[in-house]
């Protein structure tokens, strides 16, 4: 298994060109996120157990970027560090230049979790200006940005709902729209679309690449599905478990524009099977080589 | 609305089945009852095994409501109804602001202890073992704390004392139902505060208290039917005067003469009890929102 790596990875090895993002060059504070030599251990009565050890990654402004491996790769602990909800052994992590809990003290992010975790008691309106009602935004303002929002994730004639009157995906998307209300630069994403059917994740994926377009912000995007992570991603960071590292960092260079042609298109099943070869660690066999 | 209408329906089947069961009783058990063991000629002898039906003892239905509308001593005094009413309402107030001293004393002790562990381990244990000691030996000592700061000059009337120890009821469910109420928000919504970089009380405002209703409507029901039983018990042993509970007492003593009548005052505790529980209701109602997840789950 090669080394952790920031940026483009040996294109040799895995048949791509970097074309993807190219973050190492840029200064600090232009970076969303820089993690170096990022460690977590938790004390446990049995031992300590590293949940992440030696994690070097940068995220640029405005670039996606997905985080893939399987359960105890420690993905959704690094989000995590990254959002200030955990706080990191070992390394230093600067987001935007600071440090997590500045940045977080700061609202330089917006989450999501796997459950929408809408407050049940507030409308679609209420939990998308939540954050801004905390942090005291004017009435006035608030009720502009949430109709903005809510056409923005095409919720605009829902926002009087309440949560248990919508689907699981419609509640997805009111998260999604809670995490934006602040403009974030980053947006911190921790497999938001686990729990929804097939067909409402890939509209949302959709969905949620023109969002990222439009508003510009970088996503950090935790997930366990390869197609998902492909087709939404800049780079996607291969992770392994026992102790939680990254394996592996591979651009996909398939250009701005996601669209549902591009999951029949050959490079993008060519970026698939890169990523499954870089999870399993070994070439896998494809039907066609039989 | 089916369901609402349903309910409605089978409390009232309860009602009358109990009734029911009063009357069948009265019209086939044996009108002395049944003991065994007695022996001959020596008065309460024995085990009484089946309880007595005659008048005295179990009166019908119907002469429990007649007798509400009767002269309360003979005479000129007004029915039997009006001064029960009055008691009642005078017991109601106490048991209000009763209950109004546990809500905050209760609240107080919940915040305190969800906040700090620390105050749990060492609150928890003496609030449990409070609601062991027996009301009876507890509301003189109220009172005569009372009387004693009512003769240092600050005045204390004796309805206060009353309500002192219907807050010792009250309190306890409230207190037991803010701390688990507030501990109740998902981990993500407390994760998500965190995110927010709000302070405590902004989480306890705008998360814990919202989700903590679902837990404290219930025991603001458990608060309300404790301090009308506390104010109710309180009345009769410290012996306040205008309540229903020392009413009931009184009408109990003559019920070999009256025996329709000590049921006045119980059917004017039983509608206390349902007043108050019917405000917290009304309560549930107006915060209707914060009970989604109950709908749902």
């Amino acid at each position: 298994m090669s080394a952790p790596t920031t940026g483009s990875t040996p294109a040799a090895s895995t048949g791509l060109d970097s074309a993807g993002t190219d973050s190492t060059g840029a200064d600090s504070t232009s970076l969303a996120v820089r993690a170096a030599g990022v460690g977590k251990i938790f004390p446990t009565k049995t031992g300590d157990v590293v949940a992440l050890t030696g994690v070097e990654l940068t995220v640029a402004a405005g670039e996606f970027v997905s985080l893939i491996g399987p359960s105890g790769c420690g993905k959704s602990t690094l989000l995590r560090l990254i959002a200030d909800l955990d706080s990191t052994s070992s390394g230093e992590l600067q987001i935007f230049g600071k440090s997590a809990k500045q940045a977080r003290i700061d609202q330089d992010y917006g989450i999501a979790f796997q459950q929408a975790g809408l407050l049940p008691w507030r409308t679609v309106a209420g939990n998308i200006e939540l954050p801004l009602e905390l942090h005291g935004v004017a009435k006035e303002t608030r009720r502009a940005r949430v109709a903005e929002l809510a056409s923005l994730v095409g919720l605009s004639d829902f926002v009087d709902r309440y949560p248990d009157q919508l689907s699981g995906g419609m509640q997805q998307r009111v998260a999604i729209a809670r995490a934006l209300a602040e403009q974030p630069r980053l947006l911190l994403m921790d497999e938001p679309f686990g729990a929804l059917d097939e067909m409402t994740r890939e509209y949302l994926q959709g969905e949620l690449t023109r969002i990222a377009k439009d508003t510009g912000a970088a996503v950090v995007f935790v997930t366990h599905s390869i197609p998902e992570a492909v087709f939404l991603s800049d780079r996607v960071v291969v992770m392994s478990p026992r102790p939680g590292r990254i394996t592996e960092i591979l651009p996909t260079g398939l250009g701005d524009v996601r669209s549902e042609s591009l999951r029949e298109s050959p490079e993008y099943f060519e970026r698939v099977t890169a990523v499954r070869e870089a999870l399993h660690g070994s070439p896998v066999e494809r039907a066609n080589e039989r | 609305m089916t369901k609402s209408r349903a309910a409605a329906l089978w409390g009232v089947v309860g009602v009358l089945a109990v009734l029911a069961v009063w009357e069948l009783y009265k019209f086939a058990g044996p009108a002395e009852g049944l003991t065994v063991g007695a022996v001959e000629g020596e008065n309460g002898s024995g085990f009484l095994l089946l309880p007595r039906t005659n008048d005295r003892a179990m009166p019908h239905i119907w002469d429990m409501v007649a007798r509400l509308f009767q002269s309360t001593s003979g005479g000129s005094t007004p029915p039997l109804f009006v001064p029960v009413i009055t008691a009642a309402l005078t017991t109601l107030g106490i048991a209000a602001v009763g209950l109004v001293i546990g809500v905050v004393v209760g609240f107080v002790l919940g915040l305190l202890m969800q906040r700090f562990r620390l105050a749990e381990w060492g609150l928890l244990p003496w609030i449990v073992v409070s609601q062991t000691v027996p009301l009876i030996a507890f509301a003189p000592l109220v009172a005569s704390i009372g009387s004693q700061i009512d003769r240092m000059g600050t005045p204390w009337p004796q309805w206060l004392s009353v309500a002192i120890i219907a807050s010792y009821l009250s309190f306890f469910p409230v207190a037991v139902g803010v701390l688990r109420g507030l501990d109740a928000p998902d981990r993500i919504h407390l994760d998500l505060m965190r995110t927010y970089a709000v302070g405590y009380w902004q989480t306890l405002l705008r998360l814990r208290l919202p989700a903590a209703v679902p837990h404290l409507l219930p025991a603001l029901r458990l608060g309300a039917a404790s301090a009308v039983v506390g104010a109710v018990v309180a009345e009769v042993s410290i012996g306040m005067r205008g309540g229903i509970g020392r009413m009931l007492i009184q009408l109990a003593g003559q019920g070999s003469s009256d025996p329709a009548a000590p049921w006045g005052p119980t059917f004017g505790s039983i509608a206390l009890g349902l007043v108050a529980a019917g405000t917290i209701a009304l309560v549930g109602i107006g915060l209707k929102n914060y009970r989604r997840g109950e709908a749902t789950a």
